[in-house]
Formats: C-alpha cells, structure tokens, sequence
C-alpha cells in the first residue's frame, strides 16, 4: 500500500472538519464528505486521524469508506468524470459511453490517465434523465453525448 | 400477553422477543448470526441471516424472530411448510458461497453451520454451475487464524471485537459480494489493535475464526528421545475440559486431566497454579510496597496497581494506555513465571540442558499464544514457553491420542512446581487474582492471621465490581473488571481521577479466564460461564493450603532458588517491562 505523509496543515484541515461536526461520532460520513472534497480522495492516513478524532476505530471508518462508492481511496484527475449507468442512461448506450473512454483515456473505471488529468468512474443517476445519456466533468454536465463526440468533449479540458 | 406458538399459548412479558418466547415453552428455533450472552451482556441480532424466520398469522412476509417482538394474541408457527421451505433456501444460498471442505475443516464436528445444514437436512446445493466463490488472503497470526472463505457475515465477532472488548480491530468491510469482516484496510490482525483475547473465536459460527493448531508439534517433541517434555495445567482449564467429552459444565477434571497427560507421555505434568502462588508473592509484594511508600506520603507512588496476569489485558493496555505503562505490575503472568522457573531452576535439578527442555503450556487462552511468542520471553532465542495449547487442543490431542478420558482414574501433578494452593486454583475466573493476592497481604501486611479467607465481596459475573477490604484498620479499595469494554470504563475513570482504587484486578475474557477465547466453546449458554466460575470456587474450599505464601513448594523455592519476593532473581526472572504499541 502506497504511504502517505501527511502535513501539518494538512492534519488540522481534518481537525478543523471533524470539530466542525463537534467531533460526534455519528457526523462520520459528513465528515468524509467534507474530507473527501477538501483532499480529493481518502487515503489510509487520512482515514486515520478522522477515527481518532472521532473516538472511533479505524475498522469502522474504513469500513464506511468501502461501503460507499461515493467514497475513494484513490486520488482523483484533475477533472473527475463519472458516467450515469442509471436506467434511461443505460439504455441509451451509456455503456458505448464508458469503453469509448476507457480506449480514448486508456485507462480502467476507477483509474487515473498518468498525467493525472483524468479519472473514470461509473455512478447511478443525477437526476438528468431527460439528458440522458449523462457524462459530468467535474461540475459539468454534458447531456445527450454520443461515442463520436467523446474526443471533442475531453479537448476543451486543458 | 398471551401469544400462540405452534398451537400452544404462552405467557410472556411485554418486550419479549418471539424467539424468547418459544424458549419458554422449549422451542429451539433454528439461528445463525443470533447469540445472546447473558451472563455478561454479549447479544447479536443483526436480524442477518434469516434462518430464525417464522410465520405469523395476519402478516404477508416471514419475520425474524430474534428482533420481532411479541404483540397480543400474536400466532407463531415455528415449523410450517412455508417457514421450513424458506430456511432451506437461506440455508442452501449461505452454503452456495461457503467452501464445502468441512472433511478436514478445524472447526469440522462444532461447526454451528454444519449442525444447522444436518438439522434441516440439506442434500443438495441449488447452485450455477461453476459460480463465482468470494475468497480471500488467508490472515495467520501468532493467535489467530482468519480463513475469511468461511465468513457468514453474521458479524458475532464484530459484536465482541468492538461492543464488548472496544478494541475495535475488526468491522465489516465492503459491499455486496465483496463484503467481509476485517482490521482496517484489510491488514492481518498483527498490523492491527487485535489484543488476541480470541473472544472473536469464541463466538464464531464456522471455520472462519479459529485457533492456531499447536498440537502436531507438541506430539513431535514428544516423540524425540533427546527432550525432555513438561506441561503446566492453567487453572481454568479443569473447569472446561470435560465439556469437551460431554460431561456437565463445571465438572472439574483436575485428575483426568493429570492422568491423560501423563498417559500422553509428558515427563513431568505440572500445575500453573503453583506459578499462580508465585504471582501472588511477587504481584503482592508489589502492591504492599506501593500502598507502604502510599501511606508513608510518598506523592509519586503509582497507585493504583493494575494486574498484569491476562496478556490480552497487557496488550490491551501497551496499544490504548501507554501513557499508564508503569501502572500495572510488573509481574509477568503465571504462564511465564512457570516456564522461567521451569527453564532455569528446574533444568538445573533436572540436569537438562535448556534447550532441551520443552515447555509446553495449557491454557483457556489464545493471547498465551503471542504471549509466549514475546521476545522479552525468550533467551538467546530459546522460549520459555515453547508452546501454548488451548483446552480445545487439549482436547483434540486427548482424542487423537484415542485416551478413553472419561474412564481415567485421577492422577497427581508432579512435584516441585505441581503443588497449588486454593489461592492458585481461583486465579482462572473474575475476581479471582485479586482475591488471592488479598489473602496473602493482608497477612504481610497486618502480620495477623487470616480466620476468613473467603472474601464473598470480591466474587460475582458482574462486569465492573468494586469492595473495600479492611486491612486492620487500613481500608484498601479494591476494583474488578472483567472484558476489556470494562476495563476500559475503569481505566477512563482512574485516567479522570474519578476512582480511588489501591488494586484492581482485570482479565480480558467474559467470566475471566473460564469463558478464554481458548475454551469450549459455550454457544451461546450463560450457564456454561456459570458453573465453570462455581467450579473453581468449588476446588477453592477443597484444598488444605488456601493462601499462597503457605504453598510448601513456593517456601522452597524462595529459600534454594530466588532469596525473596523482588529480589535481584526475581525481578530478573519474573517481572517485565511494557511497551507502547499505539504507533
């Protein structure tokens, strides 16, 4: 498992997030929420520090954290895309939408392109079915995307 | 409230739960994830498995009965087609992701999912051709053994890891078929806060959770004619083992026990309640001191003095308390007080080279095991204790060995560390340690002789207990706690300044020793606890030497051997330092 060393800032940053919540036990997935998006990502030591403020085992954060596929131990690209595989996408060709990336980004669902610039996932509707099928970019959302469109769509992220 | 169950009505109290409430009426239903010890307030109902369903009138689906409370006029049927039909298929869809190897599985013959796959007669698997199976690493440690293939999820040691013992080591992890129980990041125990008190074991269902097996190597040094071979009997074995060869709980086999060692082929069979009377003096000695230096003003006194006997509890401690690790005894456990007796002044009146002298121990613990695995345990590489054996191993040696154990007539321990006291015998359960250490003190300290050595106060399954003693005058507070989520309770409190204690005595297991993670296993049965606890207190009364420091064998040891409690020897040989494991 890749270490990583944590900060000081960095430390007090989830401190500061978890005595936000008043440190309860029960804001754990607040707090991973808030983590998440301050961090990108969730790394074993940030899971850490969160279980000792929060008085509670790092098993059961951990835990939290592969329960839900919201929650990530790998960093993300720079502009994270995530796929709707919700039912009207899905049946709209979402799927030709995933491997169209996989070839255009070269990478797996769930990976990262090298540079760091990428990265893949899947998620289950956002609420856009009339759009459908449904790519977000970072805060994006591209509607009604077609396989051929993908290369046009990933140059206007620099 | 009066419901109806298979056509005959109880009377159950508000609250009651319809599983409950056919125990009344000597119902059994069938379960798997539901465990409720009562005794010491251990319960699981996730409501997981859905073998427990049963049928009630006026509703469209089956319920669980553990978690469905009972309402008025409610009617129950235990065993309809419909409910039989349903549990095969819960049954046959658990098995369709469980390993089928139980021919050579550890837990083969008191597997809970074996029985229940004999009890609703499964003859058949309905499965894909060729399904997909969840797998996993296997996790060897020093103690335990996690073969996560057998994992039913019914999540009993997440129950005992972190509501009972708050050590928090293990949690379900993942999701759908991935999903597992596991430390953090899917680490082996080792590189987790896993204590090794095995409670996790003690409770498990299946094969997933069991016990490092020790027993071929012990019958391979027994077999080589260049070693000699020893063995030491914790306390609360005797109060077990015969469970084991369906003899009521609470029969003690001190005798059998004997005599199917020797019958084994040990050279000496030794009793570790004759390095419990050595604890006793040196963990008294201790105490006395401390409380002297207490009473003499000294401020910086660390009071109170915490017992060091149960390696979970120490372990336990170096990982959550290492800001406290000079407040427990330094007084190594019984375990290795014998075998550093053993390997030392023993070999010598043997005239056997260390090394070839084999130290085996049994015990009710799986801790023992990483105990003795402990570098500060060893010489030059050399153990004191070379292995640990649970009474299950015990057991399963006894029958590999094809000894007919209910028929042995009793046999003696040997002589010189095979001599106990009723002190010794009660160090196996709750309670106990303290009681015996309070005996000898109070004699050294009020130089009075003690007319009544059963201190009742002391006594009891309650999980937190507390007592003062009076030591002519002197009042000693006195704390108890047994599993770790109580002795977390007290420790927070001392750490606060909200107790007042001069002792307190902490085992890891429920009951103590007598429910270890290395014992029968009690599914689930409260009483099983019980009489084993009765038990020891049972060969307490029985024996002439009731106080430690009366323990001829002890006397001579101190005069030819170690000179006196904490001497230069002693301290060498019998006391130890703690570590701080929280990084």
């Amino acid at each position: 498992m890749n270490t990583t060393v944590l900060q000081d800032c960095q430390i007090q940053t989830i401190k500061d997030i978890c005595a936000s919540f008043d440190n309860q036990a029960s804001e754990l997935i607040n707090v991973l929420h808030k983590t998440q998006e301050a961090f990108g990502y969730l790394p074993a030591e940030v899971q850490q520090v969160i279980a000792k403020e929060l008085n509670i085992s790092v098993a059961k954060v951990y835990g939290v954290v592969t329960f839900y596929a919201f929650f990530t131990m790998k960093p993300k690209g720079k502009y994270p895309i995530a796929v709707c595989m919700g039912t009207a996408c899905y049946v709209r060709g979402a799927e030709k939408i995933v491997d169209g990336l996989k070839r255009e980004l070269d990478i797996e669902v769930g990976g990262v392109t090298p540079d760091g610039k990428f990265s893949l996932n899947c998620l289950r509707c956002v609420g856009a079915c009339g759009l459908a099928p449904v790519v977000m970019i970072g805060e994006k959302v591209h509607g009604r995307v077609e396989a051929n469109q993908l290369k046009d769509i990933l140059a206007q992220y620099e | 409230m009066k419901v109806t169950i298979d056509k005959k009505p109880v009377e159950v109290a508000p609250n009651t739960t319809v599983y409950d409430a056919a125990k009344q009426i000597g119902i059994d239903i069938p379960k798997l994830c539901y465990m409720n010890l009562e005794a010491v307030g251990f319960k699981n109902h996730p409501a997981g498995c859905r073998i427990c369903v049963v049928e009630v009138a006026g509703r469209r689906n089956l319920v669980p009965s553990c978690v469905t409370t009972c309402t008025e006029g409610m009617v129950i049927k235990t065993h309809s087609p419909r409910v039989l039909n349903a549990r095969k298929t819960v049954l046959e869809l658990i098995l369709s992701d469980h390993p089928k190897d139980c021919l050579i599985c550890p837990k083969s013959g008191r597997c809970e999912l074996q029985d229940l796959s004999v009890q609703l007669g499964i003859r058949e698997i309905h499965s894909v051709e060729n399904a997909e199976m969840s797998t996993y690493r296997k996790d060897m440690s020093p103690s335990i053994i996690r073969d996560m293939d057998k994992c039913v999820m019914c999540r009993r040691c997440e129950t005992a890891c972190n509501v009972i013992q708050t050590v928090g080591a293990l949690h379900a992890v993942n999701r759908g078929f991935m999903s597992v129980v596991a430390p953090a990041f899917e680490r082996d125990l080792i590189d987790s806060p896993c204590t090794f008190c095995g409670q996790c074991v003690a409770v498990c269902p299946t094969g997933a959770l069991t016990e490092v097996d020790q027993t071929q190597k012990v019958i391979r040094a027994l077999a080589d004619p260049a070693k000699t071979v020893i063995v030491q009997t914790a306390p609360a074995v005797r109060a077990a083992l015969g469970e084991e060869f369906g003899m009521e709980p609470g029969t003690l086999v001190t005798g059998k026990m004997t005599a199917a060692l020797k019958e084994m082929g040990f050279d000496y069979v030794f009793d570790t309640d004759f390095a419990a009377d050595l604890t006793v003096m040196e963990e008294g000695a201790e105490l006395l001191g401390r409380i002297s230096k207490f009473l003499e003003g000294d401020k910086n006194v660390k009071l109170p003095i915490l017992t060091s006997c149960c390696p979970a509890w120490v372990n336990f401690f170096e990982y959550n308390y290492p800001d406290m690790l000079d407040v427990p005894s330094t007084a190594r456990s019984p375990q290795q007080m014998f075998g550093a007796v053993a390997k030392t002044y023993l070999a010598d009146k043997l005239g056997v080279k260390r090394e070839d002298l084999v130290v085996v121990s049994i015990m009710p613990c799986l801790a023992k095991k990483y105990e003795c695995q402990r570098d500060e345990f060893k010489v030059n590489g050399n153990p004191d204790v070379d292995f640990a054996l649970s009474t299950r191993e015990l057991a399963h040696l006894i029958r590999e060995a094809n000894i007919n154990f209910k028929a042995l007539s009793d046999a003696e321990f040997d002589n010189p560390m095979g001599e106990s006291t009723g002190a010794g015998v009660i160090f196996g359960t709750t309670g106990g340690v303290i009681e015996a250490a309070v005996r000898t003190a109070y004699e050294i300290f009020t130089g009075k002789k003690l007319e009544q050595v059963d201190f009742r106060e002391l006594r009891g399954l309650e999980g937190i207990r507390m007592a003062t003693v009076d030591f002519n005058g002197t009042k000693i507070n006195i704390g108890i706690a047994h599993q770790l989520g109580n002795a977390r309770k007290l420790l927070d409190g001392i750490r606060s300044g909200q107790y007042n204690f001069h002792a307190i005595e902490i085992m890891a297991c429920p009951g103590g020793c007598i429910g270890g993670g290395g014992q029968p296993l009690h599914h689930g049965e409260s009483h099983i606890l019980q009489a084993r606890h009765e038990a020891l207190y049972r060969e307490d009364a029985q024996k002439p030497v009731r106080k430690s420091h009366e323990n001829p064998y002890i006397k001579k040891l101190y005069e030819e051997f170690l000179g006196s409690p904490l001497s230069e020897k002693a301290h060498h040989l019998l006391h130890t330092h703690y570590f701080d494991k929280s990084k």
